[in-house]
């Protein structure tokens, strides 16, 4: 219940560089240095896309963290700014394709997630808790199956491929150092504007809604309308994370916003903890990684289930996923060092 | 008139026209309008049918999740578990009862395990049970990939369970004045006719027994129930089981309409959830209307607007929630 609220207008003026704290700085080195030591496989296999559903994650973040609100449709929104780019730029499947120029696809794509994540927002904030969770998954389901029976809009099964990232200020952004360059970009962008949205009268405002929904009613807050606009907020970070991923693969369909990609998001964000939105980042590191190389330790198709069993470990151990084991053991690593010396 | 009435009115000129349309010979223009009355009557019948299978999945999980509040979004692996054993027990002793018998015993085994050793542990933290029961239902989809491979399983239905059945419905008349009478596989009818014992018999279960009692007053106040001398755990761990058990029945039973194969496990629990929202958690009656509802507009969709039957689907739950988020027999919480 308690907020800290006016911690930022007491603290005492600091400088930019002593507010973002050391551990930012040395993380955005070590990011921006990366490209430095990294293979392009690793830049855009485990970097770019470690971004990209980090980026997806933080959206869920975003809603689960400060809303209350467990989205399983965020594949969903980003799907559909992917396919938007598919439909509004160029592709090679003959269908639809209306060619408009990147710097008017993309916000259009961006746009349009945003709205319709403001839609589902719309309908299953009328829920809470888990039954937000089974209506955004029933939502993310519908989707899926629709976007394969349907051929005039989504083209079925097949979707559509041959989309390409756009080639400007002469750089071609596919070029593994470009396009990751661009993920980290975008990626910054929606973490700091989440920091930064966290402590804006908005967030607090979401938070305080959160915490107490029927408190804020009487206060005269309109409860509905700032838990859809944090949707829609959501929604252009998810929107962003699908006009990468589309420019990622080169290609959208149904499976790309399949049920085992919405609980995969889900999974992230809880992997690596939902208290700190540096978590859904961290979570994707891992079950990229996991994913990446899991099939190296355990076999070619069985890594599904080391997947799943470390997902369950770290849901038993810790509730707050890897952040959370780490605020555990960081006092204990403290005592260590006091007990030095028999 | 009252409201009640209004209502009571309108639900019977709905079954009137409904029997109409099932029993008439039907007119040239209706016939064009509704493509023809073998396929309309043969879409109920596929949709009333299909909803039974529904509910055998769903009032599972009505009663694990609506009554008990245990967030089990593993109850369609708990299905296609149950389909697999089926199949595997039916297949080598060549008794499908047997397998029927397997699938549920099986799964209300696999029930009593997860009650113990998962649902316990996480009592009241709804989130936490949702996210292990996925992590469950992952490593169980990718452990029976890995045993039954991504093949396609048909249970084979016995021979007096197979055929297919005469209606009294009459579809069309021959120009000679004789008229052609509608069949409908028996077997399906067999379906629908356990839901509906199943169905009567957890609702009179709940509502009439000592331990429908017990279970109705431990979700509303466990410590209460505990008190007066109920072994609280035991009666969730027997729910538990009749709810997984019961996914396993759908299992076998469903393998045996349709077909068993990886991906069914999604397909299930989502139509548990969205028959579960519609009809109002922890309601026997409403998993009941809920789950023809969704059978109806499914097939009713396959027939009239093929691309668009997942949507209409989508629509009825949309609807349903803006008119009662509760669900349509849910209480007011």
């Amino acid at each position: 219940m308690s907020l800290t609220l006016a911690t930022d207008a007491t603290a005492p003026r600091q400088t930019w560089l002593e507010k973002l704290g050391p551990g930012h700085v040395i993380l955005a080195v070590a990011l921006v240095l990366y490209p430095l030591v990294a293979s392009d496989f690793f830049l855009t296999q485990i970097g770019g896309y470690s971004l990209i559903f980090g980026m997806l994650a933080l959206s869920l973040m975003m809603l689960a963290g400060y809303g209350g609100m467990v989205s399983l449709a965020q594949i969903t929104v980003a799907g559909i700014a992917a396919y938007a780019i598919a439909i509004l730029g160029n592709n090679n499947s003959n269908v639809l394709g209306f060619g408009w120029p990147w710097w008017l696809a993309a916000p259009f794509a961006v746009l349009a997630a945003a709205v319709a994540s403001a839609l589902i927002g719309w309908i299953s904030v009328r829920t809470e808790g888990i039954y937000t969770i089974m209506i955004t998954l029933a939502i993310a389901t519908a989707t899926y199956y629709f976007a394969q029976q349907n051929y005039a809009i989504f083209n079925g099964h097949s979707g559509y491929a041959g989309i390409h990232a756009p080639s400007f200020w002469g750089v071609n952004w596919r070029d593994p150092k470009a396009f990751y360059y661009l993920c980290l970009g975008f990626a910054v962008l929606s973490y700091a504007a989440i920091l930064y949205g966290a402590h804006s009268t908005f967030g607090l405002t979401l938070q305080a809604i959160r915490d107490n929904p029927r408190r804020m009613r009487a206060l005269g807050y309109d409860v509905t309308a700032h838990k859809v606009f944090a949707w829609f907020l959501a929604g252009i970070i998810a929107g962003l994370a699908g006009v990468l991923l589309v420019w990622f693969n080169g290609r959208v369909s149904p499976g790309t916003i399949g049920v085992d990609v919405a609980i995969d998001v889900l999974i992230i964000a809880v992997i690596g903890g939902l208290r700190h939105p540096i978590g859904p980042f961290l979570g994707a590191l891992v079950v990229v990684l996991m994913q990446t190389f899991a099939i190296d330790i355990v076999g070619a198709e069985r890594f599904n289930t080391l997947i799943g069993l470390v997902f369950l470990v770290i849901v038993f151990v810790s509730p707050d996923g890897i952040l959370g084991l780490w605020g555990r053991i960081k006092p204990h690593l403290a005592q260590e060092s006091l007990r030095s010396g028999p | 008139m009252t409201r009640r009435q209004a209502w009571g009115v309108f639900w019977l000129l709905v079954a009137a026209l409904v029997a109409w349309l099932v029993f008439a010979v039907w007119p040239d223009w209706l016939n064009a309008v509704l493509i023809s009355k073998k396929a309309f009557v043969s879409a109920i019948l596929n949709g009333i049918t299909l909803a039974g299978l529904y509910f055998l999945v769903a009032s599972g999980f009505t009663l694990i999740f609506g009554l008990m509040r245990n967030v089990n979004l593993a109850h369609g692996s708990l299905y296609l578990l149950g389909a697999y054993i089926g199949y595997e027990v039916a297949n080598r002793t060549g008794y499908w009862l047997l397998g029927v018998a397997a699938g549920f015993i099986v799964l209300a085994a696999v029930g009593v395990v997860m009650q113990i050793f998962v649902f316990r542990r996480l009592e009241g933290d709804d989130l936490r049970q949702t996210l292990v029961s996925i992590g469950i239902s992952i490593v169980a989809a990718d452990l029976m990939l890995a045993v039954w491979a991504g093949g396609t399983y048909q249970i084979a239905v016995p021979e007096w369970l197979d055929g297919a059945l005469t209606l009294p419905v009459i579809t069309a008349v021959r120009s000679n004045g004789a008229s052609v009478f509608l069949t409908y596989p028996l077997y399906r009818l067999v379906v629908l006719a356990a839901a509906i014992v199943i169905g009567v018999g957890l609702w009179l279960m709940l509502n009439k027994t000592r331990v429908g009692m017990m279970i109705r007053a431990g979700v509303d106040d466990r410590a209460m129930l505990s008190a007066s001398g109920v072994n609280v755990h035991a009666v969730f761990a027997i729910v538990f089981a009749v709810g997984a058990g019961l996914a396993g029945f759908a299992g076998v039973v469903g393998g045996s309409a349709l077909s068993v194969a990886p991906g069914e496990d999604i397909r299930y629990l989502l139509a548990s959830l969205v028959v579960v929202i519609v009809g109002g958690m922890g309601s026997i009656s409403g998993a009941a209307i809920g789950a023809l509802l969704i059978g109806l507009a499914e097939q009713i969709g396959l027939v009239y607007f093929p691309t668009y039957g997942i949507v209409l689907t989508f629509v009825i739950m949309v609807v349903a929630l803006a008119v009662r988020p509760q669900g349509i027999m849910g209480k007011a919480r």
